[in-house]
Order: C-alpha cells, then structure tokens, then sequence
C-alpha cells in the first residue's frame, strides 16, 4: 500500500538578501497509513520549512525548484495544500502564541470547521465539545466560549490538538508541541497525543529536537541535517544502533544518554552557504578526502534502515566517537 | 466589564477637577484685566470697582477658585462677561455643532483610514501601499486652512457643487432642535431636504477635518496589520485553511486595530482644536468660532466653559475609546484587576 503522506525528493529555497539559501534538498521521506514518523535535527536543518511545505503555508519568497509531496495519492504542492485542507491537522509549537488572542478558542476553531468540515455550525460545536472532552480540557462546553489567555499553557496544547483534529484528519502534523511546556504537562500531551492518534487511526508526523520525546511517540524516525536526510529508519533502529557519525553525535549530546557530553565540533552551516558533497563533513569526526566530493547516496543500514554516510560500517571502529 | 467602565469614568473624575482648577488659574494670570474690557476705554476707576464687586474678581484668587468650583459642579458657569447671557445656553447651541462636525470627520477618517491601512499593509511595499504612504504623508503635511480654501474654490465657487459656508440652508431653516444635531433632528422630523441640505453642508468641512485623523489612522492600522501578520497565530490560522479575505479582514484586523482605537481617543482631542480652524473658514456655527470671539473679547467666563466643555467631552470619548478596546481585546479588562 502507498503510504498516506510522502514527501519525494523535496528541495526548497528561500530568496533572501545575501543570496539564495537551500533550505531542504533532496528530502525524501515517508509516512504510512497509521503510522508515527518522527523528524528530528537541531534549529535550522529545516524540519520548520518542510512543516511548512506539506502544509502549503510556505513563505511568499520561497520557491520549489525540484520534488514532490503527495497526500493520499494527490500532489498538495502544486495547490499549496488547498486540497488537503481539514485531512492534515497541525498542532503548533508554541501553545501561547498561535492562538489568537482576541477571539474565543471557539470562534478560531470553528472558523476551519466551517470551511473544511461537513455539517452544520451546530454540529461543528457538538463535535468541538466532544473533542474537548477528549482531550481532557476542564468544562468543555464552557471552554467554547473563553479565550486563549483564560487556558493554561497544558490547557491551551489541548485546545490545539483538538482543533488539529476537528476537521477528522488522516495526518496529524507535530510540530514540537511539548517544548513550551513544562516536562509533568510535557508526558501528558505526549501521551494523550500518542492515545488520540492511536484511537482514530491517524498517522502522525511529529517534528522534534528532542530523541526522548521521539522515543516515546514515533514507530520510525528521519535525521535530518542542513536540509538533508542523514539516517532513517525504526525508532529503535536508529536510537540504540546509529549508523550516521551525526546521529551518533547528537544521541551522544542528550544528557540522558552520554555518559560524557561530547558536543558536535563547529556550527550548523549557514544555509546560504552549503559546504559542497556531504554537509557534514567540516564538523565530521571521520570525515575523508571524498566526502567533499559528492552527495552521499542512501544505504541499506538493516530493514528499513537507511544511512546517508559510506563510511557507516567503519565508524564503529572509531575510538574518538564513543 | 461594569466594573471596568465604572473605573474609567472615576479615573476621569479627578482629570476633569483638575482640569477645572487649572483653566481658572490659568484664565486669571493672563494678563487681560476682564474688568478693564467689560468697562470700556472710558470707565473710571469707580466704574471698574464696581464692575469688580460685581463679578467677585476683587475676592481673593482661593475665593473665587472655590465659588468657580462650586458653579461648575451645580452646573453653573456664569453669564458671558461679554453678552451677560448665561454661558451654558449660549454652549448649547454651538456644542452640537461641533460635535456633529467632528463625529462625521472621526467617521470618515476611520471608515477610509481603517481599509487604507489594511489594504496598504496587505500590498506591503507593493504599489497600493505606496499610494496610500503618499497619501496619508500629504494628509498630514497639507495645512488644513489650505485645503479648506481649495475645496471652496473648487467644489463651491467654481463647480458649484456645495455649499460655501454654514450649516444649513437659512431658507430651508434649521430642524427643531431635539438633540442638536441636525443630521439626526431633521431625521426625526421627517424632513429628508433638511437633512440632505445639512448633510450638503457638512461635506466640505468634514473632509478638511478628517484628512490628518484619516492619515494617522491609516498608517496605525498599516503598521498594526503588518505587525499582527507576522504573529504565529496567522501562521497557524493560515495552516488551519482560513480563507485569506476572511483571515485579513477579521482575524488579522480585530489585533491590529487596538493601536488604532487608542489612537482615536487622542486623535479626537486634535480634531477639536483642528475644528477652531475649519469652522472659522466655513463659517461653521460651533464651539470654535466661538471659542475665537471669546479670546478676542476676553470673555473669561466664555473660555472657561469652552475648555471645560471640550474637556468633558475628550474624558466622555476616552472613557468609550477604553471601553471600545475592552470590547476588542478581552484581555485589556483583565489587564486593569
């Protein structure tokens, strides 16, 4: 079966002052039906933009030079998303500013129900507060009628992802969704997500810096790095056997997983200025003479394993990586 | 929310006492003796005393700030110096005037500025928003005494369109006086020429009035628009497939005119002064002009009342301007527990 979301050989680029900048290239990647991939990289590898592009909400100076996204088996590129309007959900990363503060939590999200859901208004608010319910959000029917700043943070990530799923998605997309809130509220939503998305059968992309909240939510992972795939593969593949030296590294940078802190020698590239072949290779611990050279084709690393790194079998001889 | 307004009326309480105590302080140490141009050129100096007894200006200056006080809050603010009719009835007539004039001005520079602004902001650095920059700029830079004068040549002495000055027709007569307003009591007398007529009147001096309220405005609600766009929510609004006309004109909108609305409420005590002027050219029978003929005559008792009126009324607009942004932005009640 086709997977309900793929993402095929995606670029991006942003015009900006200094030139243009590749934001994503040669991104493939994808979500099955009924399944939770997990995006994961550190600030500006490019898990925003590729949020952004599969929600068609990309900005106005950016263009696709090359690939494709398609949502059940429809390109959503070409019509910046229009037609997978209300079939993809977004919950937000930052629960305090993506609502609005001058209108109801009911009125926002009843405004995408109305132009994305069937039904009637009433039963657009018959179907808010049951999902209100759902989502565990104190006096539902009242809730309707409060605004944002009336929630707490935890309250208003519920209010989110109940509107993320109130047009009934198929894909519900992450987008960070804990890192404002504090680690007690962080389990909650985490597992209420996980339980929701479970229920209804969604499939669920979920964009993070952080591989323990990667860990407890998503069956398949994707590594990325200044735009790229680094390493992909299962979950629990890629966290207790990385293949790619910067897998490797960032799982060595979690406090909970080092037993030293290593860090990553060097800085994320600017995107405006993409060191040639692997990106990876002026911050590579094991980088040789080739990798500058060309772009690294993905290798089998195991089943569903794939490594974006010719060297993977030799890094494990690698004393300085630990 | 009552409690809120509650608050703001009492907050505009002390305002308004304070206001009243300086304008007298203020009315007395100019240095015109009002004693001496009542009396005339020719009076004695038996005459001026008695003038002086008269009016209480020989009582010490704490005496008469406290009579003054005591009159303004029973209401009473004393005869014209210079007509000797009481001040009030003679405000009364002229108060609507002005207030009809300002009103319609307000109107029209927040109905055009408002869309201006958004539309500009919409079409940032685009060819709409550089129109609309040119515009508000020359709204701001034309002298309104100018352009005053342009629009009587243009519009009434060479096109013919409007009337040159006034508020309304002598021939067709002013309507019965109900509220003052001669929009709303020609209206309520079913006179619909009436209110055309006064309505023809009113053309030339609002839009002098409103072009520096509409400028303002229009670049509040630009810099308001362009500022809410940039916020996450719209982000997300757009993700949650809002329709773009829709996400602009309300949800987008409704954040960014809070900085307008309190512009408004400052912008309408710059109306009021700016009407002193326009009624002047226009010959328009308002506080203005009669504010003019006060300070030429140094009618003391006049101008007290002239200031203090306008001051209620800038506390009465500020106190609907606060309420108005409450009713926009909840969280600005919350803001003030």
């Amino acid at each position: 079966m086709r997977p309900l979301l793929s993402v095929e050989n995606l670029a991006v680029r942003i015009r900006t002052d200094r030139g243009a900048a590749e934001i994503l290239d040669d991104v493939t990647l994808a979500v099955p039906r009924g399944g939770t991939l997990g995006v994961v990289g550190e600030s500006g590898c490019g898990k925003s933009t590729l949020l952004r592009a599969i929600l068609g909400i990309l900005p106005r100076n950016a263009q696709v030079p090359r690939g494709a996204i398609l949502f059940e088996d429809r390109d959503i590129l070409s019509d910046r998303g229009a037609s997978a309007r209300g079939r993809i959900g977004f919950i937000p990363q930052d629960p305090y500013l993506s609502l609005n503060p001058v209108f109801t939590a009911g009125a926002q999200i009843l405004e995408g129900m109305r132009r994305h859901a069937p039904g009637s208004r009433r039963d657009h608010r018959a179907k808010l507060v049951d999902l209100f319910r759902a989502v565990q959000l104190p006096d539902p029917e009242a809730a309707l009628a409060k605004y944002p700043h009336q929630f707490s943070g935890g309250q208003r990530q519920r209010l989110l992802i109940a509107a993320a799923l109130a047009c009934d998605p198929a894909l519900v997309v992450a987008d960070e969704p804990t890192t404002a809130l504090d680690v007690t509220t962080q389990r909650e939503i985490l597992g209420l997500l996980r339980r929701l998305t479970a229920e209804r059968g969604l499939s669920l992309l979920f964009v993070t810096h952080d591989f323990g909240v990667l860990a407890a939510v998503c069956d398949r992972v994707a590594v990325l790095y200044a735009g790229r795939v680094a390493e992909t593969g299962p979950t629990r593949a890629v966290l207790d056997d990385p293949r790619h030296p910067y897998t490797r590294l960032l799982l060595g940078c979690h406090p909970d997983r080092a037993t030293d802190l290593l860090g990553i020698p060097g800085t994320v590239p600017a995107a405006t200025a993409q060191p040639p072949g692997c990106r990876f290779h002026p911050r590579c611990p094991i980088a040789r003479a080739g990798c500058a050279a060309g772009v690294p084709e993905m290798q089998p690393a195991g089943p569903g394993h794939a490594v974006a790194c010719p060297f993977q079998s030799d890094i494990l001889l690698e004393p300085a990586l630990g | 929310m009552a409690r809120y307004i509650l608050r703001r009326v009492l907050l505009a309480l002390p305002a308004l006492l304070g206001l009243v105590l300086l304008t007298f302080v203020l009315t007395r140490v100019i240095p015109a003796d009002p004693a001496a141009t009542l009396a005339g050129d020719a009076a004695t100096p038996a005459q001026l005393g008695e003038i002086r007894a008269r009016y209480g200006l020989d009582r010490p200056l704490w005496e008469q700030a406290v009579t003054h006080v005591r009159q303004v809050v029973s209401g009473d603010l004393g005869n014209s110096i210079f007509s000797g009719r009481p001040v009030m009835e003679e405000i009364r007539f002229r108060l609507p005037a002005t207030l009809e004039l300002t009103f319609v001005a307000l109107l029209l520079a927040a109905g055009l500025g408002i869309p201006l602004g958004l539309v500009a902001a919409l079409d940032h650095n685009g060819p709409v928003d550089h129109l609309v920059r040119v515009v508000s700029v020359g709204g701001l830079a034309i002298a309104s005494f100018w352009l005053a004068i342009m629009l009587q040549l243009l519009f009434s002495m060479e096109w013919d369109l409007l009337p040159l000055r006034g508020r309304i027709d002598v021939a067709a007569g002013a309507p019965a006086a109900v509220t003052g307003f001669f929009l709303i009591d020609s209206l309520l007398a079913g006179r619909l020429d009436q209110f055309a007529d006064a309505l023809r009147h009113l053309v030339l001096p609002a839009v002098t009035l409103c072009l520096p309220g509409l400028a303002s405005i229009a670049r509040f609600t630009r810099s308001g628009v362009l500022e809410t766009l940039q916020k996450d929510f719209v982000l997300y609004a757009r993700a949650a497939g809002y329709g773009r006309v829709r996400l602009a004109a309300i949800y987008v909108l409704r954040n960014a005119v809070t900085v307008t609305v309190a512009q408004i409420g400052l912008l309408f005590g710059a109306l009021i002064s700016g009407a002193v002027a326009v009624e002047a050219i226009y010959d328009w029978p308002g506080l203005g002009t009669y504010a003019v003929q006060a300070i030429l005559a140094a009618d003391y008792k006049a101008l007290l009342a002239v200031t203090l009126v306008v001051g209620v009324v800038y506390a009465v607009v500020n106190v609907v301007v606060d309420v108005v942004q409450a009713l926009i932005d909840p969280r600005v009640v919350e803001q003030v527990k």
